[in-house]
């Protein structure tokens, strides 16, 4: 018998507005509008000021470790563009916080939590989101799960789904691309390539040629995109969304971006990146080639961006002392927040947390319960 | 009133709280047509269908973590993982989403998941299919768990777990599945989680266990010469465990040997000990004794019931514990 072939299979690459400013208007026509480029704009330099102000407050001691968003705010804005605040969910790692804030989330939440507070995580009602993810990779079999509740609700809402290129080394990132696909779930796994995984590179994290192509053997529609083209990342998203909303199950976007700036405020990439790398990504800054195209549309320039900037830095200290203004959390909140209701043995714990006699009856250090006052 | 083994009334359970409550749903390996290694989940793909009884692909941790999403978005999530030894590479879902979850949020995303486990050796069953890791889970605050080991325990408290707003680990002793039979009400009941059962009265010694080691103690206790009055403990629920039963216990007979079918070092045994130790020291008349699996892997089939529990340990246990 001759041999036959068993599978091909392509993966386009999506390019519409270049890091030259130059926009493809056959594929970009109709994608987003004046003012929702203008919006995205403003998102994205908030975004940036706020990252900046970020890296200050932990080098001075404000705040805790940090991961800056730098350089990849158009993967975050222009993939939340498609989605629906409020009824689509989002199931976020960490480094995408531009389109959390479009989902609702109010801006210093992402602070407080930082600051080493969780309350910074106590999503608010109405707000379709799942807390930052910290062990990496783990999260999408969330995005999995809450799709499928959407499915079977028969809403159609959708489940967008952020992560980055070491993620997909995890066996979990695998588990979740195959139980997405075999229960239909309408999730969206948005892959923000940025290169590296701390110091790893990706070549060194991956054989395989794109990260889009792992959704092949999930039998998962793909697609690789510049990343840091909001106009290529929607592009992508709102075919992915109109497939997950027509009931047609999950997507792969792989959008190719960088991280400028550290892994978080406690990594130094000096130490294993070539700065004539980081230079060549600088020349494709989302927010460079965005605000070319708003120029050449002659809806902005250098003053308007000069009051953006001002604007922006406003709003960031604003957030920045809300953030601050929080009073510090009750210590019963540790004990509280176990449990629907906490048991027995932790109720005894909390009153006697201030004794510093864990699991003894404030009667049996010599305190009565009255005498410890107020809890905090 | 129907006389139903273990798998029954778990079986009876499941039946009931998914027809009452349409968020519940199933999920795991060989559960749906198949009903499930054990054929706990036997029938309730016929009569639920694909969406609420779902045949996933063979990954523990996938199976857990979709469960978990699909908890944190309103449903009431009831994964299998088919035997307690791959339990594992479920692990870092359970302890760092569905137990954290809750707190990390402080109260925004719950987990309102149950998670159905076959535990613990004696049906000479292949390596790694026997193994009893309860600790490892009592050990990891915001989850709770659960081994009952009757028919009729077993069906209240899957029942309290699924209306539980928090992660169970539901353990079912699968020695016990059809070796014991007993009277379980076709009417729904719940038994609370963290409430331990008084098997039988005594005044001389208190016997704690759980899971399928309670019949070992049985025969102990049958064993006993006629003069010694054991009171018997069924812990039922492992974390929280019910202190409080076993404290009035201690305090009116003043010896307690804990018997489980674990491991000893850092075993359940160890904490309940020293809990006892620090609630009940002026009312003890002898250490407190364990009596337990050993520090070894749990053999293969041919060594089991070495390895396991047995009523000669336990009634070795309760003699010294007595002439103390």
């Amino acid at each position: 018998m001759p041999k036959t072939t068993a599978y091909t299979a392509t993966i386009e690459y999506v390019s519409i507005l270049d890091e030259k400013g130059n926009f493809d208007e056959k594929l970009g026509k109709g994608l987003i509008t004046d003012e929702q480029a203008l919006d995205l704009y403003e998102r994205m330099t908030v975004c940036r000021q706020l990252d900046e102000f970020a890296f200050k407050l932990q080098r001075s001691g404000r705040m805790g470790t940090y991961p800056q968003n730098k350089g990849q705010e158009a993967a975050a804005v222009g993939t939340a563009l498609a989605l629906n605040p409020g009824k689509d969910w989002v199931v976020p790692s960490y480094r995408e916080n531009a389109a959390l804030f479009m989902m609702g989330l109010p801006m210093h939440y992402v602070l407080q939590y930082w600051m080493g507070d969780e309350r910074g995580s106590q999503i608010p009602e109405g707000v379709k989101m799942t807390p930052l993810s910290v062990p990496i990779g783990t999260h999408m079999l969330h995005a999995a799960g809450i799709g499928y509740a959407e499915k079977i609700r028969g809403t159609k809402n959708v489940v967008a789904t952020y992560f980055g290129d070491g993620a997909t080394s995890e066996g979990d990132f695998h588990e979740a691309m195959n139980f997405a696909s075999v229960l239909k779930s309408p999730v969206i796994f948005i892959n923000q390539n940025n290169s590296w995984a701390i110091s790893v590179p990706r070549a060194k994290q991956m054989a395989s040629e794109t990260v889009a192509q792992k959704a092949l053997a999930y039998g998962m529609p793909t697609v690789r995109v510049d990343g840091n083209d909001i106009f290529a990342v929607k592009y992508a998203m709102d075919e992915a969304v109109k497939r997950a909303r027509a009931g047609e199950g999950p997507s792969f976007i792989e959008a190719v971006t960088y991280r400028l700036g550290d892994h978080t405020t406690a990594d130094d990439a000096r130490r294993y990146r070539d700065p004539a790398e980081v230079e060549a990504w600088i020349a494709r800054d989302p927010l460079i080639r965005t605000r070319k195209y708003l120029e050449a549309k002659k809806i902005w320039d250098q003053s308007k961006d000069d009051t953006l900037q001002e604007r922006a830095k406003t709003i960031v200290k604003e957030v920045v002392a809300t953030a601050e203004g929080v009073s510090k959390p009750e210590v019963d909140s540790i004990f509280n927040a176990m449990y629907a209701e906490p048991h027995k043995e932790l109720v005894t714990q909390r009153e006697t947390m201030r004794t510093s006699s864990l699991g003894k009856n404030p009667e049996q250090v010599g305190l009565k319960s009255e005498a410890l006052g107020t809890r905090h | 009133m129907a006389t139903l083994n273990l798998v029954q009334a778990i079986n009876l359970a499941l039946q009931q709280e998914m027809a009452k409550d349409d968020r519940v749903i199933i999920l795991g390996e060989d559960v749906g047509p198949n009903g499930g290694v054990f054929r706990v989940t036997e029938g309730l793909h016929a009569q639920f269908g694909d969406n609420r009884v779902i045949d996933t692909p063979l990954a523990e941790s996938g199976i857990i973590g979709t469960a978990i999403g699909m908890a944190m978005n309103g449903l009431r999530p009831v994964p299998e993982i088919q035997f307690e030894g791959f339990l594992g590479p479920a692990y870092d879902q359970i302890v760092n989403h569905a137990a954290r979850s809750r707190s990390r949020s402080r109260g925004a995303i719950t987990v309102p998941l149950t998670i159905r486990v076959p535990v613990g050796g004696g049906i000479h069953a292949p390596e790694l299919h026997s193994d009893s890791p309860e600790a490892i889970y009592a050990h990891s605050p915001g989850i709770k768990v659960v081994m009952p080991t009757t028919p009729y325990d077993a069906k209240g408290l899957l029942i309290s777990a699924i209306r539980d707003p928090d992660p169970v680990i539901f353990f079912e002793p699968k020695r016990v599945y059809r070796s014991f039979r007993e009277e379980v009400p076709e009417d729904e009941y719940t038994i609370p989680i963290g409430e331990a059962k008084v098997v039988s009265e005594g005044d001389d010694l208190t016997v704690v266990t759980w899971g399928a080691s309670l019949f070992q103690c049985i025969e102990a206790l049958d064993n006993a010469p006629d003069d010694v009055s054991i009171e018997l403990i069924d812990l039922r629920t492992v974390d929280p465990f019910d202190m409080e039963t076993i404290a009035a216990s201690v305090e009116k007979t003043g010896r307690c040997v804990v018997v489980h079918e674990a491991a000893m070092t850092c075993g359940l045994g160890a904490e309940i000990s020293s809990r006892v130790q620090e609630r009940c020291f002026l009312n003890l008349l002898a250490p407190v004794q364990r009596v337990t699996g050993f520090d070894t892997l749990m053999p293969y089939y041919k060594l089991e019931n070495e390895y396991l529990v047995n009523a000669k340990r336990v009634g070795m246990a309760i003699k010294e514990t007595l002439a103390y």
